[in-house]
């Protein structure tokens, strides 16, 4: 059509100069848009680098409603040489006016964008990228990037929960089991078998006398006979666990500020976005302590305050009473993620030994943070003296420094790598 | 719209026996209507079909947000050689495509009288559309081969450097006298020189194994300052593979192919314009309304910037450029004016033809911005208004940067000439080329130049590893 459009141009006399109207590829796509993809993706590529700074930042450990991140961005700009900005820039510009006179006033101190100056600039104003993620699309390409096992249940030998699985077919079992539209199946392959073998094996005169003999005996082959039977088949097997339960327990005395808390909160948000990956159903319990424990709401966690010193022992038992007491080993996975600067009174020290000897066998693992916004000093605290005793004696904890949110996310992946290692060994 | 498409072309017909009645000397040229995206992304990317780079999709979404808001109207576009290929906009009017034939046409005639213009076309041939798509497809080839990343390395770097050629040296380069025929040296080994008659008698003297070694001074890569860095990377790269050199050498060819286009804006976009008015003009056969709504946008095209305020802080180089040769006519005649289109450039055009009494004419001035927005008329001197007109567009734009050594390890040293530009270099983006550069190079590269206030300062990509 638009090839004629273009020969009756030429027709009319247009000549050398004719215009031939054709309407080809190019307005089927853009060079243009395709490249701008192409340079969203790599806006995209660059700022999944930079994710785990910027997810630390919002809120987001509370509850799993609307989680997107939406991260302003600068068009990308492709670098060239170019001279530095003078102190003074010459221009040419045309009308009227004496040498000396002002044409643009100075621009009032502190106003950003204002366009540039002389000739036009670069006339591009800034245009900005409003890029918007999910959470949890972030949280894949974490996973993604950091190539991270997943968390694996626990060896199952303590789970008594067993279910009834179908493991295929057999030609005995009991009558209510019967799988109809298999024996079916079977009944029809028969027949047909038995209908056919004449003609196959019509050239050997030997078998054809066998066959005859057969044939003679079923002329109509017989509908269903007892090896057509097929029953389906159960297995009892333990049913691992789908269920999981995170304590997440947080030292709320006074050394503990808000930026203690901030990292505390990012590293519990992870732990429990780890774990979401891993159960079906994640349920959280919230334990703050002072020198005495109590559970808070999601909500209030955070907002705690305390006063006085630091006894850990007792967050330690609250969490071992709140296990017994709601959730049967059998049914769920058990994790537990303490965040602390690392005090505890050395009155304590026993008590807390204990209590966590005692709890630790009940989880799956237990992740310590210590806090230590700022410096990253290495000192040896009570907390992680502690803490080091009992992963000496192979029990599952690993403990972390935190000093800033990139931390937080290194704490993360040591715990998980850990944790895989642990689930390889296991089979 | 197929009437209108027959108008047009019969009008187009006759312009053109007009124009060669007119004395116009034009290779053919075929025009084709093309949708208004299609015409914006010409701009883009400066030829119909090119290579593709993220860096084009950011300067489209800028140009589709100027044109949303009506700053930018793209009539036509146009690719000099044999044939010229010219594309208008379907938007446009009859009477606004009518002009345009016209400007295409006068365009086509620069093209052909102008020496920076043959010149190229005698070097690279004059089918510079069909051979940037070939480039293009070459390039997607590449692409599916090796990857985006790889490929995206190499054009980040060759497209930085597009604007650092040497267009006084040809288009197609024999490496430095005396490795032409040694053929491409072991990677990172410097190559080594001619010896001397003498020398190569005795080079082999039976029993003699010492090798004789030249003077260092004779190893140096390159000879002199190199200032077409694409030249010399696609050359002298240590380890680029034969696909990257050829699309730095791609990057290069188009670059050559857009000089002339820059270096003769202001005589070209003026002598098309005056030509489109005289053309249409002397054009008997147009309806009156037709010559008088093409004539209407030939004052918008051709106008001061200035506008209602009477001030303008830059000049329409359409405008320039046609007052320039309506004033050069009017006083020395058209043989006189072909004569200057066929020897002259934008600077030896400026410098030789716009005088104190033009510039007076058209109230042209220099003015000088501060950092702080303040923007004072700084003078009505002639010399200071040509300097200020031309000194954007010295070294095709971009700071004089070249090759200063090639050292034994395979890095590379880089100078700007600070002292010709009158300043430093910006140094974050500068950094941000070394490291485009030393991907490619895949060794160490330097930058000497200075910061803003003179001092000197050493630029390294040390940080930037090999991909």
């Amino acid at each position: 059509m638009q090839q004629a459009d273009s020969a009756d141009a030429d027709d009319e006399g247009a000549g050398d100069a004719g215009m031939p109207m054709s309407q080809p590829w190019y307005a089927l796509f853009s060079r243009g848009a395709r490249d701008w993809l192409r340079h969203n993706q790599k806006v995209r590529d660059a700022v999944q680098a930079y994710l785990p700074e910027l997810i630390a930042g919002p809120d987001l450990i509370s509850g799993p409603q609307q989680r997107s991140v939406q991260v302003p961005v600068h068009l990308l700009e492709h670098a060239h040489f170019r001279l530095a900005q003078p102190r003074s820039k010459l221009g040419a510009g045309q009308g009227a006016g004496q040498p000396g006179d002002i044409l643009r006033a100075a621009r009032p101190l502190g106003m950003e964008g204002e366009p540039a100056e002389g000739d036009g600039g670069n006339g591009e104003g800034e245009l900005r990228l409003l890029l918007e993620f999910a959470v949890d699309d972030i949280m894949d390409w974490l996973w993604e990037e950091l190539k991270l096992p997943h968390l694996k249940p626990r060896h199952l030998s303590t789970i008594a929960d067993v279910a009834y699985v179908r493991a295929g077919w057999d030609k005995h079992g009991a009558r209510s089991r019967l799988d109809r539209r298999r024996t079916m199946k079977e009944a029809i392959k028969r027949r047909a078998i038995q209908g056919q073998i004449p003609e196959y094996t019509q050239e050997s005169t030997q078998k054809r006398t066998q066959e005859h003999t057969q044939k003679r005996g079923q002329q109509q082959p017989a509908a269903f006979t007892n090896d057509d039977l097929r029953f389906r088949q159960l297995l009892l097997k333990p049913r691992p666990s789908a269920n999981a339960v995170v304590f997440f327990v947080l030292d709320v005395s006074a050394s503990m500020a808000q930026a203690e808390r901030r990292l505390a909160k990012s590293f519990f948000f992870f732990a429990l976005q780890g774990l979401r990956r891993s159960y079906a159903r994640v349920e959280t319990r919230f334990i703050a302590h002072t020198t005495r424990a109590w559970e808070f709401s999601e909500q209030e966690f955070f907002q705690v305050n305390g006063m006085g010193g630091t006894i850990a022992s007792g967050a330690f038992r609250l969490a071992h009473e709140l296990l017994n007491e709601h959730y049967a080993p059998g049914q769920y996975n058990a994790y537990l993620f303490y965040a602390s600067d690392g005090e505890n009174f050395s009155e304590d020290r026993s008590a807390a030994s204990l209590a966590l000897s005692e709890l630790l066998p009940l989880l799956n693992y237990m992740g310590y943070v210590e806090t230590v916004p700022g410096t990253p000093h290495t000192m040896e605290t009570e907390m992680h003296r502690l803490c080091a005793e009992q992963q000496r004696h192979g029990l599952p904890l690993q403990s972390s420094i935190l000093a800033k949110t990139d931390d937080v996310w290194s704490a993360i992946s040591t715990f998980f790598q850990h944790e895989g290692e642990h689930a390889q060994e296991a089979p | 719209m197929k009437d209108e498409a027959a108008t047009l072309a019969s009008y187009a017909a006759r312009i053109e026996a007009l124009a060669l009645a007119l004395g116009l000397d034009f290779h053919r040229v075929d025009f084709e209507l093309v949708p208004n995206h299609f015409m914006a992304e010409i701009a883009i990317y400066g030829l119909p079909v090119r290579m593709r780079h993220w860096s084009f999709g950011v300067r489209y979404i800028h140009q589709l947000v100027q044109q949303k808001m009506g700053n930018s109207h793209i009539f036509e576009v146009m690719f000099p050689g044999d044939p010229c290929h010219a594309y208008m906009a379907q938007s446009n009017s009859v009477a606004e495509n009518t002009l345009v034939t016209a400007h295409v046409l006068g365009h086509a005639d620069f093209a052909r009288r102008n020496q920076l213009f043959t010149r190229f076309s005698t070097m690279a041939g004059t089918q510079i559309v069909e051979e940037s798509a070939a480039r293009a497809h070459r390039i997607e080839l590449a692409l599916q081969r090796h990857g985006a990343d790889r490929v995206e390395a190499i054009l980040d770097a060759a497209l930085a450097l597009e604007q650092h050629v040497d267009v006084n040296l040809p288009l197609h380069r024999a490496r430095y006298a005396g490795q032409a025929s040694a053929g491409p040296p072991p990677p990172s080994a410097p190559p080594a020189t001619p010896l001397a008659p003498f020398s190569q008698l005795y080079q082999h003297l039976p029993g003699e194994h010492a090798v004789v070694t030249p003077p260092t001074a004779h190893l140096l890569l390159p000879p002199q300052p190199e200032n077409d860095l694409l030249w010399f990377i696609a050359q002298y790269g240590p380890e680029l593979e034969d696909w990257e050199r050829d699309i730095f050498l791609a990057v290069r060819v188009e670059s050559f192919y857009f000089y002339p286009v820059y270096a003769c804006q202001i005589m070209n976009e003026g002598w098309a314009s005056y030509w489109h008015a005289r053309l249409l003009r002397e054009a008997h056969f147009l309806p009156p309304s037709l010559y008088l709504s093409a004539i209407k946008s030939h004052s918008d095209v051709v106008r001061p910037y200035a506008g209602e305020r009477q001030l303008a802080l830059s000049l329409n180089p359409y405008h320039l450029g046609f007052c320039m040769w309506e004033d050069i006519i009017e006083r020395q005649g058209l043989e006189k004016a072909r004569q200057i289109c066929r020897d002259d450039d934008d600077f030896s055009f400026i410098r030789n033809y716009l005088d104190a009494e033009l510039a007076d004419k058209l109230g042209l001035f220099v003015h000088e911005s501060h950092r702080d927005g303040e923007t004072r008329l700084a003078s009505r001197d002639i010399h200071a208004i040509r300097e200020a007109i031309l000194a954007p567009k010295y070294n095709y734009g971009a700071p004089c940067i070249a090759v200063s050594l090639l050292n034994d390890d395979g890095s590379l040293v880089l100078r700007h000439d600070h002292q010709r530009d009158g300043r430093g270099l910006d140094l974050e983006q500068a950094e941000r080329v070394l490291a485009y550069i030393a991907r490619v190079w895949r060794r160490p590269v330097t930058l000497h130049t200075t910061d803003f206030r003179g001092t000197a300062r050493v630029l390294g990509s040390a940080r930037a590893t090999p991909a």
